[in-house]
């Protein structure tokens, strides 16, 4: 019963995006041309981009474009589809659906994001399965946490800011962990070596996704 | 004799300062007469910690039942929570100042500290930024929560995955693997006790006086 409300709230999130195409190719632009930016300020002197630097840039990017992508979550939709939602599914079946949907658009766009910046700024990565790991889990853990995040912000008069200042030390843990374990696997380390930070950081996203499926119906009501 | 606890708590509080600062401790290197730190400093993390406690217990208790009492105590306890997380940090740096040189050395065990007072600073920024009353209840309880939820893993995970300075990681003796003898002890259990009983009074103090200003406010 949870699983059909889901996976039609997901379909209808997927289709409203296809029809739209507002958020998703925003976001694109977004992504493109910070990259572009990096790009600008960085190949002039290209001695200066080192690998940690290379890493920690991308992070970063990818980070604003997960708030900002994720923001318009619950933003974008009017009032009158969310008491709409509201009088035919549960709760649970609409923050699920959002987590879901969250990470498959944060999954292209940080695919897209990784793509462009290696074939811009040159690509040191030594293990790229493993790289492609962290980004998976990054993806995931970037929108499990957010989409409550932004849930909890688009109550609020100022949910622009807001969400800003509730979201980061929320991910900042989880961001270090996922440097470390890109670091890792830029550096061509053995796999054994980012155990601790995939375990921790599953971990984490367990805590999260509980957190949200159990507070979620409060938020909901009002 | 229903104020036991108070009592309790002064008589604990004036036997961590007097006895923290006069009575004999182990002489190591670095250390030296810094190690009192942990009468005032440890302290206050494991009261910060119990007290954030009581504000989502409170909180729980919030959506499970919505009255303004239950919210009263867990804002009053979040924020009481918050001061002993920044006395916390403050005697830290204090303390880091003459053990590792530095203010503030980057060390992971800080920057925890540092990301978790800023989880709650968010929430007192939340807080404010709703006019009604029920609605800002109900949404700063659910983040309250999450927030603890998100504390945990970066007060209790993180530290351990990194080597830090601080006493207890990345092979630095802690306190309690060879020099937390019966000396410390006798001194640092009993403050953890006052400290803690020191701000649940505060929290009682303060939530009571909340409440009588909104009754207060009501009648007129």
């Amino acid at each position: 019963m949870l699983l059909k409300e889901v996976l039609s709230l997901m379909q209808k999130d997927f289709v409203l995006e296809w029809r739209q195409k507002y958020a998703f190719n925003g976001m694109l632009l977004y992504v493109s041309s910070t990259v572009f930016v990096c790009y600008l300020s960085f190949g002039l002197r290209s001695n200066v981009l080192t690998v940690p630097v290379w890493n920690a840039v991308l992070w970063i990017i990818l980070l604003f474009t997960s708030v900002n992508a994720i923001a318009k979550s619950f933003m974008q939709e009017n009032r009158g589809r969310l008491l709409y939602f509201y009088s035919i599914v549960s709760p649970q079946g609409v923050i699920l659906s959002k987590i879901l949907y969250n990470a498959c658009l944060m999954l292209v766009l940080a695919l897209i994001c990784f793509v462009f910046y290696a074939f811009v700024l040159g690509n040191p990565v030594q293990d790229v399965p493993m790289f492609l790991l962290s980004i998976l889990l990054g993806a995931i853990g970037f929108s499990t946490s957010l989409t409550m995040i932004s849930g909890i912000a688009s109550k609020a008069a100022n949910s622009s800011t807001l969400m800003a200042v509730l979201s980061f030390p929320v991910i900042i843990p989880m961001l270090l962990m996922l440097i470390k374990m890109s670091k890792n696997a830029l550096d061509g380390l053995d796999r054994g070596a980012s155990l601790d930070e995939l375990l921790t950081l599953l971990a984490i996203n367990m805590i999260v996704i509980t957190v949200s499926y159990i507070l979620f119906p409060y938020l909901w009501r009002s | 004799m229903k104020n036991w606890w108070k009592i309790l708590a002064v008589l604990l509080l004036v036997f961590t300062v007097v006895a923290g600062l006069l009575t004999e401790v182990p002489r190591l290197a670095i250390l030296n007469e810094t190690i009192r730190n942990l009468y005032f400093h440890v302290p206050m993390w494991f009261g910060m910690i119990l007290i954030l406690l009581v504000s989502v217990v409170y909180s729980v208790k919030y959506l499970r039942n919505p009255s303004i009492k239950n919210d009263v105590i867990a804002f009053e306890a979040a924020k009481v929570g918050i001061l002993f997380g920044v006395l916390g940090i403050v005697t830290g740096m204090e303390w880091a100042k003459f053990t590792w040189g530095e203010y503030w050395s980057n060390d992971p065990k800080q920057n925890g500290a540092a990301i978790g007072l800023l989880l709650y600073f968010a929430y007192l920024v939340l807080r404010s930024s709703f006019a009604e009353q029920q609605q800002r209840a109900r949404i700063s309880a659910v983040y309250n929560i999450f927030a603890f939820a998100a504390l945990i893993p970066l007060l209790f995970i993180l530290p351990r995955l990194t080597d830090s300075l601080h006493p207890g990681n990345g092979g630095n003796p802690g306190f309690n693997s060879y020099d937390l003898d019966n000396r410390l002890r006798l001194v640092f259990y009993p403050a953890v006790i006052g400290w803690t009983l020191l701000g649940i009074w505060i929290v009682n103090v303060k939530s009571r006086l909340e409440l009588l200003k909104q009754r207060l406010y009501e009648n007129h």
